[in-house]
């Protein structure tokens, strides 16, 4: 990540950890099947008016599934989805107060980017000129006005998305399924429109439920995020909890960049942390446990590669000391990423700002080095 | 022009020249010459050992007598006029019937596509004509749609069908059905499913879905279906004298009829080139969609 987690709202907005509020999505025990394919499996999970959740997964760990059944054209095999508190099951996709931006954009290829975008807003019925000033803010929104009059054959791909966007937010829903919306922007405009996103939603109070492939993405813009898996949500969380805080080690390795070590936990004198014991004649690494571990449990230790700090001198009165030699250099523009080999042939990650230009940095290949982290930077996982 | 690339263009013009535009200037010739108890049954011939004054004398010879025949004797643009309102109107029959069916095929399950095809194209295995006498044996007052109308008490009398313009267009709409499935059959096939789902997302019911997105973007298929049927159907000659009474006036027919019966080749070949003066302009309308859609899809 090369941005760090944003820091949540001054007012903190956390719904879910009120237990008076009601969510406006409830899933209960969902179960999809196609065929003998299960592709959500016993899901349960409540979402919050207001929310901008997140679905962050693998390719056909069954995102655009769920949001199908969100949207009303897929039924769950098992399971409940209450919109409200009522069971949306029985009612059509045209009758839930619900808009999907698809996957495959989905435009209509014999109508024009304004028509597309007016579709919606005519089968309400509204009065020609509020149509016509509604679909002039939406185009104004993503940046199109001046491709109104054009077909989705003959605008760019980027372009296209943007229509699918402002189309799903011109009937501004109470909820609204964007099924990856800004994979194809470059990534001034991405930003832009995350904003612009955000704004949106705070102006209308809308719900939002995104599928992403970009974590930076999901961090920026998400309430909560929820990783998935194989039609599980694996971890339903804040977008810093996700992040520092990850519960299992498909968590950690999924969002961000991590290093990981294997190995054995004993307890470590009495302030509860412990002793990762992870190679044969190897100074054992100290973490900090969420919560209490038996000794000699299995665990892994994650660390962040920014939480790993890099020197040349050795570090004077620090815990959790390596030294190894640089191997690869990652240069990302604000910061690198040094890839460093202990001598037992392990490769740590390390990162740091780049504050100085690049002659003048410290470090470069082969140079040998030192890392060293504190007691509580990174997280034990048993899972 | 590279040598290789304008042999590949000469080819088609080739082609085109030998088996439509050679035959063509054969009948347009004979439309301007004048009936002769000969053979062949008019005159003049072009005679090439007469050399260039033999030429001259044989362009001299030519008139549009035929032409002027036509237009003044009015059965033949009742006939063309009768041909058109049959055409069309058994075009737009066509149209109604054969959208559902392609529809359903394109709706049907994957594994069933096959076979409904199959269906569609079978009839062309067997040959046109029989099928048309079969038709004859179904219509007649006697035939089988009479006594099945019979048997279940709907009518007491027969009714007729068999040579009115009735049995003509039950015959051209089963005759050229295939021509308006498949095509239209080809654009519902292609048609993005999610489409239909944005539709009804954005508050469409199923029926104003279809009406909004399925037949506008199945447009080129009709388009295509009605061109491939009213074309053939325009100039049709087995069906109206197979099935049509005395009273079926069509162009086809009367083009038989002076070919045959009266052996006026002249004034038969003058039908026939204004037959075709007709036909050209849906033709060219035709290509000219064809040409537009392929632009669309690029
Ligand atoms: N109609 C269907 N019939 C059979 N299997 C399906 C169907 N729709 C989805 N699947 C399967 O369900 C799984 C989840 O699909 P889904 O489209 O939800 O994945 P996704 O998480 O959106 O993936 P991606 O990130 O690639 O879009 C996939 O393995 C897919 O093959
Ligand atoms: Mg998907």
């Amino acid at each position: 990540m090369s941005d760090p987690a944003p820091t949540s709202r001054p007012d903190v907005f956390a719904p879910w950890n009120d237990p008076n509020q009601r969510p406006l999505i409830q899933f209960q025990n969902v179960t999809k099947r196609f065929g003998d394919f299960t592709a959500i499996d016993d899901l349960t999970v409540d979402i919050y008016a207001r929310e901008f959740f997140a679905l962050l997964g693998p390719s056909g760990c069954g995102k655009t599934t769920l949001m199908r059944m969100l949207a009303g054209f897929e039924t769950p095999t098992e399971g409940y989805i209450l919109l409200d508190g009522q069971d949306i099951g029985p009612v059509p996709p045209n009758k839930r107060a619900v808009n999907m931006m698809f996957q495959s954009y989905a435009l209509f290829p014999h109508l024009t980017v304004a028509e597309n975008i007016a579709f919606g807003l005519k089968r309400d019925n509204l009065p020609k000129d509020q149509i016509a000033a509604r679909v002039d803010e939406m185009l104004r929104l993503v940046q199109l006005q001046k491709f109104a009059a054009r077909k989705p054959h003959q605008i760019s791909g980027g372009q296209r998305q943007r229509v699918a966007l402002a189309r799903s937010l011109a009937k501004a829903p109470k909820l609204l399924l964007l099924d990856e919306p800004l994979g194809a922007l470059d990534k001034k405009l991405r930003t832009d429109t995350q904003f612009e996103l955000m704004e949106i939603q705070e102006k209308t109070g809308t719900t939002f439920v995104i599928v992403t492939h970009d974590q930076e993405e999901a961090m920026t813009v998400a309430s909560r995020v929820a990783v998935m898996d194989h039609g599980k949500m694996i971890q339903v969380d804040t977008p810093d909890r996700i992040y520092e805080t990850p519960k299992s080690v498909y968590v950690a390795d999924f969002i961000g960049d991590v290093n990981l070590v294997e190995g054995v936990a004993t307890s470590h004198q009495k302030d509860g942390k412990v002793q990762i014991h992870w190679a044969e004649g190897k100074e054992p690494i100290i973490g900090t446990p969420m919560q209490p571990i038996a000794d000699g449990t299995r665990c892994t230790f994650a660390i962040r590669p920014e939480k790993v700090h890099i020197s040349k001198e050795h570090p004077e009165g620090k815990t959790n000391i390596m030294q190894g030699k640089i191997i690869d250099i990652a240069y990302l523009g604000n910061l690198s990423t040094y890839h460093v080999q202990i001598p037992t042939g392990e490769i740590f990650k390390a990162q740091s700002a780049n504050t100085r230009r690049i002659e003048r940095r410290k470090f470069t290949w082969e140079d040998n080095v030192w890392l060293w982290w504190s007691e509580t930077a990174g997280v034990v996982l048993t899972e | 022009m590279n040598p290789r690339k304008a042999l590949l263009i000469l080819v088609p013009y080739l082609w085109l020249l030998a088996l439509f535009l050679v035959p063509f200037l054969i009948v347009l010739k004979i439309s301007l010459s004048d009936v002769a108890l000969s053979i062949p049954p008019y005159t003049p011939t072009l005679d090439l050992s007469a050399g260039w004054a033999g030429f001259r004398d044989f362009l001299s010879e030519l008139d549009f007598e035929n032409y002027v025949f036509l237009s003044e004797d009015s059965l033949y643009w009742k006939s063309y006029l009768s041909s058109l309102k049959i055409a069309l109107i058994s075009t737009f029959l066509t149209l109604l019937v054969g959208y559902p069916v392609a529809y359903g095929m394109a709706n049907a399950p994957d594994e069933w596509r096959p076979t409904l095809m199959m269906l569609v194209i079978l009839p062309f295995w067997t040959s046109f004509l029989i099928r048309v006498y079969a038709w004859m044996g179904i219509l007649s007052n006697e035939g089988f749609l009479n006594q099945f109308l019979l048997w279940t008490g709907l009518i007491s009398e027969p009714l007729t069908i068999l040579n009115t313009n009735t049995a003509v267009y039950i015959g051209i709409v089963y005759t050229y059905l295939p021509f308006m499935i498949l095509p239209i059959y080809a654009t519902l096939e292609k048609l993005d499913a999610s489409l239909l789902e944005a539709a009804e997302d954005l508050g469409c019911t199923r029926a104003g879905a279809f009406w909004l997105v399925t037949l506008p973007l199945s447009r080129p298929g009709m388009i295509a279906g009605c061109f491939l049927v009213f074309i053939p159907a325009l100039g049709e000659f087995v069906i109206p004298s197979l099935l049509g009474g005395s009273d079926t006036l069509m162009i086809g027919k009367v083009l038989w009829e002076e070919f045959f019966s009266n052996r006026d080749w002249p004034v038969a070949s003058a039908v026939a080139v204004v037959l075709l003066a007709i036909l050209i302009v849906p033709i060219i309308l035709f290509q000219r969609q064809q040409q537009r859609q392929q632009e669309a899809e690029q």
